[in-house]
């Protein structure tokens, strides 16, 4: 082993059927390193990571861990904790039934017995030294995702671990939370942990990290001091071509101004839902592209879905083309020609077992009717098309969405909408958890539905990404409409403050 | 949405009051049949004890009845109904009913019905054994026992008297019908019931003598049905497919004769009076004894279910302070054949 | 709905994979494995077994007569039953365990209504194809109270069919006044036993016109892949314009339709009905069957074909352990080893174990006898 390493894989190689997923990948992480583990969706990343914690079988190579002579053997999660790696999963994966203190003692107590007063004491000191807004005794579950997620964090780091795996731990996190999860992360640091993280968020890798390592198509791209590595060449090396950086979308943003006269699509008065938002109105024209901003909590993705009928609409009037259109659940607003992409894919969005295929025709076919179902050989014609449009990296259109990577079961929810060829399609938060050049794809696919005389709301925790395609921004703050910003005013600086309510009042 | 969701609550209320419905519809038929709840766990003597009806003579005699399920069968539904129809107000008693198969739901409720005082508890057991406590307790409150229709393991001194059928007899009966028939080889489907039940090993225990005893005597086949008359037929008609040679079937009840009868039907094999399979069955079904007058069953043991009367007459002697002659005593049982069955029989004992 | 040989992994598959891995792979393997067993055993231990002669039944008729014959004929109710189990079990992740008890409601029905009451009948009372179609639409409303349960109050389908699976019974006995009755009109027996001059089962064809009806609803209507969709992902679903609630209600009525048929040809064997045996446990085997087919109990993708596999190997299997004369009591107990083998055996860390042995194949393929 090198000189201060802590962990390293030679030569892992590992298949599924169909596809090599990883492909001899060598990764070295030092002591008291931020590392973080780069590639696009399908790049290898969680695969890397579930060979190294024992989720997966590795077909070949080897893994080093500081401590163990020889190669280390990691064949389930369990000996990955007792070699000393610890995962914090983006999903959460800790029991929400469980009070905190149960979550991060379970599974470790020796012997039948459990010192639930002394459990509770530790964890207490725990949260309190890592800053964690949560007290041992409280259920899980009450607690938000962000502080479940650090005390996830928590729980490893009591485990004494000298690697910790933190995937994509931000994505779920506001601001002033990721401020708060990096500090942990340096103090960690400081005490010697390795820490391997892996995030699609660029600006997060060059504040906290140390060191990349980039993953392409399962194969190893190279190893790079954060500093030697600028960020558009970051980029370029994730895609493997070069990448002239986010300019050319801004340069078609000249479209936006477009849409600003002519009758709008759709007309929302006074729409309230059972989900708790105050009423708000709404409205979009032909063409044009409008953003919800506002901070996680803040009610824009309930907006959205009182729009779709997706909550129990309470209240309000809405109109399409003019017209009044009575949308009280998903197939009304479909008919209506609205498309919904919702915020949680896994949760909403995508149908896990069913092939890419029924998958992208689902909408459509329900619109269809019970009795009316696609042939066989029109669903693949359907499925073929949009695969090819939107370049789905998929085996077959018969393989189940849920192999495939985050971005691209994305996609096929995309094509799922376009295919149902939508007056008006709502996109919340389509670019989360996805690599950046899906990323780029689906913002430049916004653009063009929108040149083509589509209307899409679009909704996007990247106030960049919000800039670059939206020509109009609703700002929420505590499940009220609080403003809206167009044209001039559309500036980084002018919705931070719209969001934080420093101008108003 | 809205439709919707009150269109499943008025079907899911209709489907309340279908069963609330059946609870009271079953009380009042005039037959006396036992309501539709009664192999529910809930003693069903509603129409006694809560209709303050005037007695007829002095003050009611407390009986508390525990029975089998009346559904498992023809017999123990018409033992079942006897009971109803003979222990009512109007005969002088105040009655609980309890109906299941389960002996420790029967235990627990005897138990109950001992702690509640009852002046007779008449006891059809689903098991021959546990019951020490119950009556032991029973004797200690001066609750008298009577069992009927099936036996327990316990001295005699335990209970005042049982009304019961003799099932080794019935067995006995049988077989030695079988016996005078006097073929060359008797090749027998053996179809049992329930293992371990009194009807059981009574009627299986007379066969299994003979067969072990006579060379001409074979089971082809000897396997449980456990009374159902479906696996009855599946049993038969797997010994037809086989092949092999038999000629008499020996069901330990109707409803499994009928099971085999219908296999044999479906196979072309001739039955009952002239037929190349002998049919036996037993229990008291009027249908089983229409099928044995026709000719197409040969014969039927009788096993009286109505001991309702006996039982009753038992209780008033003993209120008049006579004890019974003797302790057991057996229903007046007969085989009956083809041969010898007249409409007058199928009158007087058919159920 | 996919077809039933196209298993979506079998078709992304590496060049080097053996023939023995694919095959393993296949949903349908673990029912055709056990069935080409039973027919191996059967062969080597009395090829008798197999031999189906003509026979004349007591009105006169032709009729094939042979264990075959009995395996398909009675596995009927079983197989009508593993389709509705199927499909409630894919949209709602639980299974119905009051089929039994229903299927007795529905014999209840029908023959009190034949019977026009009496004890005993001799011709039928009713039209009995009205009489069946009452039946159908009394269970398809149990079905509906118990598909109400699950998809509107959210009840575990277990637990909420345990009301029916504990009523039915009396119910049934309820209908007919606590008598057992019974109807000796040659023609009411048709369905359970021959059709005039056919010699085949007539159980047999309407199994055959269900599976028939069946294919032709998951061809032409998209129930197979609404069922999916909502058992796999509900909220999906909702936000794709289904109704997850109106679907799982929908299987359950459609499972009540199977249990009236199954519970017809199981009265029509015999003209008579046992309200506390008749049908005794077959929810457990229909389940079983929806398993054997390779079908997930929590829900989601499903093969239908694979249950109907199921049911005929459940039957096979018992009618060959009637055949040795297995003793009596013991059969129960002989009948789990074997469901305990084939469940283990479908169980994927099994199946991904077994795909890996290629090098000793026929090895593996001995276990499971």
């Amino acid at each position: 082993m090198r000189e201060g390493a802590v962990l390293e894989m030679r030569g892992i190689c590992k298949y599924f059927p169909g596809v090599r997923a990883l492909q001899d990948v060598d990764f070295t992480l030092r002591e008291g390193e931020i590392h973080a583990l780069m590639g696009e969706n399908g790049a290898g990343k969680s695969t890397l990571i579930k060979v190294l914690t024992g989720v997966y079988p590795k077909d070949g190579g080897e893994v080093h861990i500081k401590g163990i002579d020889g190669a280390a053997v990691i064949r389930s999660p369990q000996d990955a904790q007792n070699a000393g790696i610890s995962t914090v999963y983006q999903e959460i994966t800790l029991c929400p039934n469980l009070t905190v203190a149960e979550n991060m003692y379970i599974g470790r107590t020796k012997g039948a017995g459990a010192n639930w007063k002394a459990m509770n004491a530790g964890a207490g000191k725990i949260l309190e030294s890592l800053g964690i807004p949560a007290s041992p005794r409280q259920q899980l579950g009450s607690c938000s995702i962000a502080v479940q997620q650090m005390v996830a964090i928590a729980r490893a780091v009591d485990m004494e671990c000298k690697v910790l795996i933190l995937d994509e731990p931000t994505s779920s996190l506001d601001e002033q939370e990721v401020v708060k999860l990096f500090g942990l992360m340096r103090d960690l640091k400081a005490k010697g942990v390795g820490i391997i993280f892996v995030t699609h968020f660029l600006e997060q890798v060059y504040e906290v990290c140390d060191r990349i390592t980039v993953l392409r198509d399962g194969q190893l791209v190279g190893e790079y001091v954060i500093e030697d590595l600028p960020r558009v060449q970051l980029v370029s090396k994730m895609l493997g071509k070069e990448l002239d950086d986010m300019a050319d979308i801004k340069g078609e943003t000249g479209g936006q101004a477009v849409s600003q006269e002519g009758a709008p699509v759709l007309e929302a008065q006074g729409l309230c839902s059972s989900a708790g938002i105050k009423p708000f109105d709404f409205s979009i024209r032909k063409g044009e592209v409008n953003g919800f901003t506002g901070l996680l909590g803040s009610g824009r993705s309930e907006c959205v879905r009182a729009i779709f009928g997706a909550d129990h609409v309470t209240a309000g009037t809405v109109k399409m083309d003019g017209r009044e259109a009575r949308i009280k659940k998903p197939l009304d607003a479909m008919r209506q020609g609205i498309g919904y992409l919702p915020e949680d894919r896994k949760g909403d969005g995508i149908v896990g077992d069913l092939s890419v295929r029924e998958n992208i025709i689902l909408a459509l076919q329900v619109m269809k009717g019970f009795f009316r179902p696609f042939s066989r050989a029109q669903a693949e014609a359907f499925a073929d098309e949009y695969i090819k449009l939107l370049e789905i990296k998929t085996a077959s259109a018969d393989t189940p969405i849920k192999s495939l990577s985050g971005g691209n079961q994305q996609k096929c929810i995309l094509a799922r909408w376009l295919l149902t060829d939508p007056k008006y399609l709502i996109l919340d938060e389509p670019t989360r958890g996805i690599d950046i050049g899906t990323k780029i794809e689906i913002q430049k696919l916004v653009l063009k539905l929108a040149s083509e005389g589509k209307s899409v709301t679009f909704i996007s925790s990247e106030i960049d990404e919000m800039l670059r395609t939206c020509s109009r921004l609703v700002v929420m703050r505590d499940r009220k409409a609080v403003g809206e910003l167009n044209g001039e005013d559309l500036t980084q600086s002018k919705i931070m403050a719209t969001i934080a309510g420093g101008d108003e009042k | 949405m809205k439709m919707k969701k009150v269109l499943s609550l008025a079907l899911a209320a209709a489907m309340a009051l279908s069963l609330a419905a059946c609870g009271n519809g079953g009380g009042g038929a005039s037959s006396g049949q036992p309501s539709c709840g009664a192999s529910s766990s809930e003693p069903s003597g509603g129409a006694s004890s809560s209709t303050p009806a005037p007695a007829p003579t002095g003050e009611l005699i407390t009986v508390g009845v525990i029975n089998n399920d009346p559904n498992e069968s023809g017999y123990r539904t018409a033992n079942d109904a006897a009971m109803r129809a003979t222990f009512t107000e109007e005969n002088g008693y105040k009655t609980t009913f309890f109906n299941n198969n389960d002996a420790a739901q029967q235990i627990a409720t005897a138990q109950q019905m001992v702690q509640d005082e009852v002046d007779f508890l008449l006891l059809s057991p689903a098991s021959t054994t546990g019951w020490d406590t119950v009556l032991k307790d029973a004797q200690d409150a001066g609750t008298q026992v009577i069992l009927f229709d099936r036996m327990l393991e316990a001295d005699e001194s335990m209970y005042a008297a049982a009304v019961v059928s003799d099932m080794p007899a019935e067995g006995k009966t049988a077989v030695d019908w079988l016996a005078a028939q006097g073929l060359d080889e008797y090749n027998i489907i053996h179809i049992q019931g329930h293992m371990g039940s009194d009807a059981q090993l009574g009627r299986t225990g007379a066969l299994d003598e003979k067969v072990a005893a006579e060379a001409s005597w074979n089971y082809v086949a000897q396997q449980t049905a456990d009374w159902d008359e479906a696996t009855a037929r599946t049993i038969t008609q797997s010994v037809i497919d086989s092949g092999k040679p038999f000629n008499v079937i020996y069901a330990e009840n109707n409803g499994m004769a009928r099971g085999a009868v219908a296999a044999l039907d479906a196979a072309g094999i001739t039955h009952g009076k002239g037929g190349d399979v002998i049919v036996m069955g037993f229990d008291s079904d009027k249908w089983a004894f229409e099928a044995v007058l026709e000719g197409s069953w040969n014969y039927m043991g009788l096993c009286n279910p109505l001991q309702a009367d006996t039982v009753d007459s038992i209780i008033k002697d003993l209120m008049a302070g006579k004890a019974p002659a003797q302790k057991i005593i057996y229903t007046p049982e007969q085989g009956f054949d083809c041969d010898t069955l007249t409409q007058a029989d199928v009158d007087t004992y058919g159920t | 709905m996919t077809t039933p040989v196209k298993n979506p992994e079998t078709q992304v598959r590496r060049p080097d994979e053996s023939l023995w891995k694919r095959l393993t792979r296949q949903q349908l393997f673990i029912p055709v494995a056990a069935l080409v067993l039973l027919v191996l055993f059967n062969l080597i231990a009395d090829p008798t077994f197999f031999t189906v002669s003509v026979k004349e039944n007591s009105l006169g008729n032709p009729v094939l007569s042979g264990n075959m014959v009995s395996v398909l004929d009675n596995a009927s109710e079983l197989v009508i039953l593993a389709i509705g189990m199927t499909l409630v079990t894919a949209s709602s992740g639980g299974q119905d365990i009051s089929v039994g008890a229903t299927m007795t409601i529905a014999g209840s029905v029908i023959l009190r209504l034949v019977c026009g009451g009496q004890a005993a009948a001799d011709t039928m009372q009713m039209n009995l194809f009205l009489a069946v179609l009452i039946g159908i639409v009394v269970t398809a409303l149990f079905g509906a109270f118990n598909g109400t349960l699950v998809a509107y109050f959210n009840i575990q389908p277990m637990v909420a069919t345990l009301i029916m699976y504990t009523a039915g019974r009396s119910i049934a006995a309820w209908i007919n006044n606590n008598q057992l009755p019974i109807i000796n009109d040659v023609a009411f027996k048709y369905a359970g036993t021959f059709l005039p001059g056919i010699p085949v089962p007539t159980p047999i064809f309407i199994t055959a016109l269900m599976v028939l009806v069946f294919w032709l609803v998951l061809k032409f209507t998209n129930l197979g892949l609404y069922t999916q969709s909502v058992g796999i992902n509900p909220n999906s679903s909702r936000l794709n314009g289904l109704n997850p609630k109106m679907i799982k209600l929908l299987t359950y009525v459609i499972l009540g339709v199977c249990v009236a048929v199954a519970g017809y040809i199981r009265i029509s064997r015999s003209g008579s009905i046992n309200y506390s045996r008749n049908a005794e446990n077959i929810e457990m085997d229909a389940i079983l069957a929806v398993a054997l087919g390779g079908n997930a109990l929590s829900g989601g993708k499903f093969n239908i074909y694979g249950s109907i596999l199921g049911a005929y190997v459940i039957q096979f299997l018992t009618t060959t352990l009637y055949k040795y004369e297995v003793p009596s009591t013991a059969l129960p107990a002989y009948k789990a080893v074997v469901v305990i083998l084939l469940v283990v055996l479908s169980a994927p860390v099994v199946r991904e174990k077994l795909s890996s042995m290629k090098k000793a194949p026929v090895k593996a393929v001995k276990e499971v006898s």
